[in-house]
């Protein structure tokens, strides 16, 4: 573990429906994960994994708790901040598992859109968009739609898409499940990096054994509770 | 960044084809509306193109349009005579079918008097009716050329001239000849049915009867006083001009004129939910990009820009396209189509309300996305 800032600290509970039809998804989970930390969230398919990754990105409200991501108390018992969108645009980035770039913007303009909904003229933008392509070595793909590009190039542009606003927390949901093994080291490493250089966290949810010694920590859901941290 | 135009521009092909084929339903729409134009404007042709004040017809009929109306020939000297009348003329309708170029020409002769009201306004090409028999001015949809004759009944008439939209309620364009010409063209009896006739020892005889006397009035002259007076002779009936045109709109027409009104407000039904599946479509096939946008941080007014101006880009297109397709289309109709700026802006208007009404229903699917649908989950 690094002695870095707590960028993430969670302790909540999350259920779904009442009565009979109640499910406990999270139990009393409390997580916090550090600046430089790059963690792994584990476990079983329903055993909460998602529904945390939901709950620390702001879209889902739990049930009970507090949440603090980067400094700020979002959630005590109900949201704090009215505006979660802009929320999640200041200091979450999302990586998905199919990329889920949008289909009729250029590898750039993906990248760019982000900045231009923070408010980033134009020229900033892009040229903030061709740095972060350029240092994730996919720059020459620019002007590519997504459909033209190779998963690998997909999802290096999908990284710098959530790292373009400087976030500081990074949720990745199952980043390398496209990838082969090879591809899927590469991406881990790159995010370990950028982890430590910006001073960020990344939050992975993987059942990708293959980059498990990729991770600082891995966190065992089960249940909806922490198994093992 | 404009995200609207952007994904236009993707899928630029698939988008294009759909205002094309939203334009074709505009220019059905737009069709449909000058052909209800052109049926009302042709059906008060007629009886506007000899620009009376009043029109003195049989007692008891709404002649001449409406219903036959047969008067003393007589009665346009008496009603010249009248105060407050500057000009009469009698004039006389009928329908008949002439073989033209091998085909059959169906035509609506007007008989007027040279000189007093009832001919045609203004002549497009050649010259007016200069002698008293065998001459005829056409309307050009007739397909007649000046020079070439023509045989109505028993004689042939030559085309000294050519004007432009007069026809009547049924469309079928109108040919002016002279009165004596169109009373002869009603009454004479084809030779065989004459010998026929002289056997059985009636003899023909020539009606000296119209169908209408037309009168225009002095500046300042009371026309319901002229009609009231007219009424008082027990065999004939007044209508001004704009009770004229108003029986042949709630009359003469009427019954087109709503089958088609009817027509075009369930096309104009049709057109809204085709736009309206159109749009809510095209939303629907965005969800998960919606999603995404909700996800990293998109505000809302980003989203309804996106489904709003497609919508809007869309319905302005299909309306440019079908405004274009039927300009360049409506002359070839075999009736006329009237368009009126102000049709064109009400409809461009109604497809501005489907389309911000279907981006609506677009919008509130839009604005139920879960963002973590995203995430996959």
């Amino acid at each position: 573990m690094t002695d870095g800032e707590i960028l993430i600290d969670v302790k909540v509970a999350k259920h779904f429906g009442d009565g009979e039809t109640r499910v406990d998804a999270l139990r009393d989970v409390d997580l916090q994960v550090r600046a430089g930390e790059v963690i792994a969230l584990l476990g079983p398919s329903g055993s909460g994994k998602t529904t945390l990754l939901n709950v620390i990105g702001c879209i889902l409200a739990p049930s009970a708790g507090k949440v603090t991501l980067d400094g700020e108390t979002v959630f005590d018992g109900q949201w704090l901040r009215r505006d979660l969108r802009r929320l999640r645009l200041d200091k979450i980035g999302f990586i998905f598992q199919t990329h889920n770039l949008l289909p009729f913007l250029t590898a750039e303009e993906n990248v760019a859109v982000v900045l231009d909904l923070a408010g980033w003229s134009v020229e900033k933008g892009r040229a903030r968009a061709g740095d972060l392509l350029g240092y994730l070595e996919v720059d020459h793909r620019a002007a590519a739609k997504p459909a033209l590009l190779s998963g690998g190039e997909a999802q290096r542009v999908a990284i710098a898409r959530a790292l373009a606003n400087r976030p500081r927390i990074i949720l990745a949901d199952e980043p390398t499940a496209a990838l082969d093994g090879k591809r899927a080291g590469l991406v881990m490493d790159l995010l370990r990096k950028l982890a430590v250089e910006q001073e960020a966290c990344i939050v992975t949810v993987t059942h990708d054994e293959k980059i498990f010694d990729r991770f600082d920590r891995l966190v065992h859901l089960r249940d909806g509770r922490l198994a093992d941290a | 960044m404009n995200l609207a135009l952007k994904d236009i521009r993707h899928g630029l092909f698939r988008f294009v084809l759909t205002c094309f084929g939203l334009g074709l339903l505009m220019t059905v729409v737009l069709s449909m509306i000058g052909i209800y134009n052109g049926l009302v404007a042709d059906a008060l042709a007629v009886v506007k193109a000899p620009a009376a004040d009043v029109w003195v017809v049989e007692s008891g009929t709404k002649g001449p349009f409406a219903e036959a109306s047969n008067i003393p020939l007589t009665t346009r000297d008496a009603v010249a005579r009248m105060p407050g009348v500057t000009e009469a003329g009698a004039i006389n309708f009928q329908n008949i079918e002439a073989a033209h170029a091998g085909a059959s020409l169906r035509l609506y002769v007007i008989g007027y008097e040279p000189g007093h009201p009832g001919g045609p306004q203004r002549i497009a090409e050649g010259r007016g009716i200069g002698t008293s028999h065998f001459e005829l001015v056409a309307d050009r949809k007739t397909g007649l050329l000046t020079g070439e004759t023509i045989r109505l009944g028993r004689n042939r008439f030559i085309v000294v001239g050519l004007v432009e939209g007069a026809m009547n309620a049924g469309g079928d364009p109108a040919v002016y000849i002279t009165l004596a010409d169109a009373m002869a063209l009603q009454t004479e009896l084809d030779p065989a049915a004459q010998r026929v006739q002289a056997a059985r020892g009636t003899v023909s005889v020539k009606s000296a009867s119209v169908a209408a006397v037309i009168a225009r009035l002095a500046p300042g002259a009371d026309v319901e006083l002229l009609t009231a007076t007219v009424r008082q002779w027990k065999h004939l009936a007044a209508l001004t001009q704009a009770e004229q045109e108003d029986i042949l709109v709630s009359s003469v027409v009427d019954l087109a004129r709503r089958q088609i009104g009817l027509f075009l407000g369930i096309l104009l039904s049709v057109s809204a939910v085709v736009i309206a599946l159109i749009i809510y479509t095209m939303t629907m096939e965005k969800l998960k990009q919606i999603a995404t946008l909700k996800l990293i941080g998109a505000p809302d007014r980003t989203i309804i820009g996106l489904i709003v101006q497609q919508a809007l880009i869309l319905g302005a297109s299909g309306w440019g396209i079908g405004l274009v397709l039927i300009l360049t289309v409506k002359d070839y109709f075999p009736r006329r189509v009237v368009l009126e700026p102000f049709n064109v802006m009400v409809l461009a208007g109604i497809i501005f309300a489907v389309c911000i009404a279907a981006s609506g229903l677009g919008v509130r699917a839009a604005m139920k996305v879960d963002p973590a649908t995203a995430l996959g989950s």
